[in-house]
């Protein structure tokens, strides 16, 4: 082949380009719907009563390689009860300047309560700011639950481990 | 060719500046580390005759991130993590020669299914890194389309990453034992429809660039390798093939079942930018065949190893068994120990030869975590590479030996 026509059909193949469709999205007009496992900012999920999933455990923070994640926990009573079993998260903060989304919270939580979201745009103006408190990650009460702490009849939840299936 | 007939001299080997610098009949000249044809944070010192270079000294250490050093503060599951940082065009190829490493070390096993879709992903990894590659090497000789063409492409490949991995760049896919989690049942029709593209679409770039004359006159003949010097500077990957030398540690020493796929070695005579340029193209091509054979082979059954003493029970198993839960709890706070022992794994990177030495001490993290980067190495030959041509010729250069400054500096 010639230089020259090499040269035209190079240019014939951009030409050709112009009647496809673009590929580009005008964001943030138009989002991207993100993909079922994308991991995006984080969420504590709350059982259908209102409970919070979440025991205190630690061992999100246990697990996470940017130590990213600050758990305290408080002992639960009947009359103030935030999640079932034994213990909830008093204080529950996030470092998302540190955070690096790898998912390893999810993976060793032992009862689904914190899960990666859908949520990518997070910004913030000072560091203060990047770090995501126990009531910002809280998921609202669904319309069956009632708000924590709530007061219930003794001895109703001593399970702390729920039983969950396999994640897809 | 072996290695005993090669002959350097220690002249071959010197890259300072010489006496005219310093007498002020050339000029010195940086380039970098901001400058946008160094692919990242490369700093070139330059001795400058008119436009010829005399002399290029490479200065690395801008994107030094610490990272080995780092895995030694880390167990050996939680420090998988920063391995994708490392060469950020090879996420899927640096989890898997880590976790490689890590399973020769304690002899873990990896399902079948597990294999061959690391295998799969490592070859689409291949195809996403070779066109970030041609995209910019080529927008640095001012070929604007074909980087938005390139892009195109690999922005599905990133897309399907996502869809696996939830993480379109730095995925952690791959873990100590198989896989995160068996791929999504929509992933493989998506597959396979961008591998029904794909050739067309490899097709489209050489249409712009392989019988371009501009494009030629800017790489054929420009920054030749010879066969010694490739091998004496121990050049691998597509670099060391361009110069005509057959090696490729696919074939050399076959991992995660390699030795089951059928693929050509991709060699191309000259050593020079242009070779090198037709060695990425063609390796494309070998890649969709290897991965086209990888969804011919996968078979159902597990993708992570049982065994729990390194693997944490599925989710399912935690609410009904006690021993479960205090496996998943120790190994998610201590993590697993490795013997006090020594391995080291080679994988062929889109680059080269990228090797992880690991070094246990009994305990659950490594003592020593080396990594034999590809970009480090191939760098060294810029010098002898540059010599004599011109600054524009230097960034077809810089560009055709495809470096990461990530992997360089890690
Ligand atoms: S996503 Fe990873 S880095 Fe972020 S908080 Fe969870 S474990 Fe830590
Ligand atoms: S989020 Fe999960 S892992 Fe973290 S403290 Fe709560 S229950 Fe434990």
């Amino acid at each position: 082949m010639n230089g020259f026509s090499a040269i035209l059909k190079g240019m014939w193949t951009t030409f050709k380009s112009m009647f496809e469709g673009p590929v580009t999205i005008q964001y943030p007009e138009v989002k991207r719907p993100v993909r079922r496992r994308f991991k995006g900012r984080h969420e504590l999920k709350r059982y259908e009563n209102g409970l919070e999933k979440c025991i205190g455990c630690s061992l999100c923070a246990a697990a996470c390689p940017a130590d990213a994640i600050f758990v305290e926990a408080s002992e639960n009573t009947d009359e103030q009860r935030f999640s079932p079993g034994e213990r909830y998260a008093s204080t529950y903060e996030i470092n998302m300047l540190r955070c690096i989304f790898c998912g390893y919270c999810e993976d060793a939580c032992p009862t689904e309560a914190i899960i990666l979201g859908d949520n990518y745009e997070l910004s913030f103006t000072d560091r203060a700011q990047s770090i995501y408190t126990r009531e910002k990650l809280l998921n609202p009460v669904g319309p069956s639950g009632q708000a924590t702490p709530q007061q219930v009849p003794a001895g109703m939840f001593d399970r702390s481990i729920p039983v969950m299936v396999d994640p897809d | 060719m072996t290695l005993q007939q090669v002959e350097l001299t220690s002249d071959d080997l010197r890259h300072l500046v010489s006496q005219r610098a310093l007498d002020g009949e050339t000029v010195l000249l940086n380039m970098g580390p901001q400058h946008p044809s160094t692919h990242g944070v490369l700093r070139l010192l330059l001795e400058l005759d008119g436009e010829t270079v005399v002399n290029c000294i490479p200065d690395i250490g801008f994107l030094h991130t610490g990272i080995e050093k780092n895995i030694e503060a880390k167990t050996y599951e939680k420090s998988e993590v920063m391995t994708d940082r490392l060469d950020y065009l090879n996420t899927m190829g640096n989890n898997l020669v880590y976790c490689l490493a890590i399973e020769k070390l304690v002899d873990l096993d990896v399902p079948a299914r597990a294999q061959t879709i690391r295998i799969l992903f490592t070859e689409l990894q291949r195809i996403a890194s070779h066109l970030v590659w041609l995209g910019t090497a080529a927008l640095d000789l001012a070929a604007m389309s074909v980087f938005l063409y390139c892009f195109r492409e690999r922005e599905r490949i990133l897309d399907m990453m996502e869809m696996a991995s939830g993480q379109r760049m730095m995925t952690t896919y791959f873990r100590p034992g198989g896989l995160w989690r068996d791929l999504p049942e929509e992933f493989i029709p998506t597959l396979e429809q961008f591998l029904d593209d794909l050739p067309a679409r490899i097709d489209q770039y050489e249409d712009l660039l392989t019988h371009n004359p501009i494009f030629i006159d800017r790489t054929k003949g420009i920054g030749v390798l010879t066969e010694e010097q490739a091998l004496g500077y121990s050049i691998t990957g597509p670099t060391l093939r361009g110069s005509g030398i057959a090696y490729d540690i696919r074939r050399a020493h076959p991992y995660a079942g390699y030795e089951n796929y059928e693929f050509d070695i991709i060699t191309e005579e000259g050593g020079d930018c242009y070779a090198r340029y037709l060695v990425r193209i063609r390796e494309m091509r070998e890649s969709i065949r290897i991965i086209r054979q990888a969804i011919a082979r996968l078979e159902d059954g597990p993708v992570r190893s049982n065994n729990r003493k390194f693997v944490p029970p599925p989710r399912s198993e935690l609410g009904t068994s006690m021993e479960a839960v205090i496996h998943h709890f120790k190994l998610w706070t201590e993590g697993f120990p490795a013997p006090a022992d020594s391995v080291y794994v080679p994988v062929e990177s889109p680059r080269g030869e990228l090797g992880v030495f690991l070094e246990g001490d009994g305990g659950p993290k490594p003592y020593r975590c080396y990594w034999r980067t590809p970009s480090f190495v191939n760098l060294q030959v810029l010098p002898l590479l540059s010599k004599g041509h011109f600054v524009a010729d230097l960034v077809a250069i810089i560009g055709s030996i495809d470096i990461v400054l990530g992997d360089t500096d890690r």
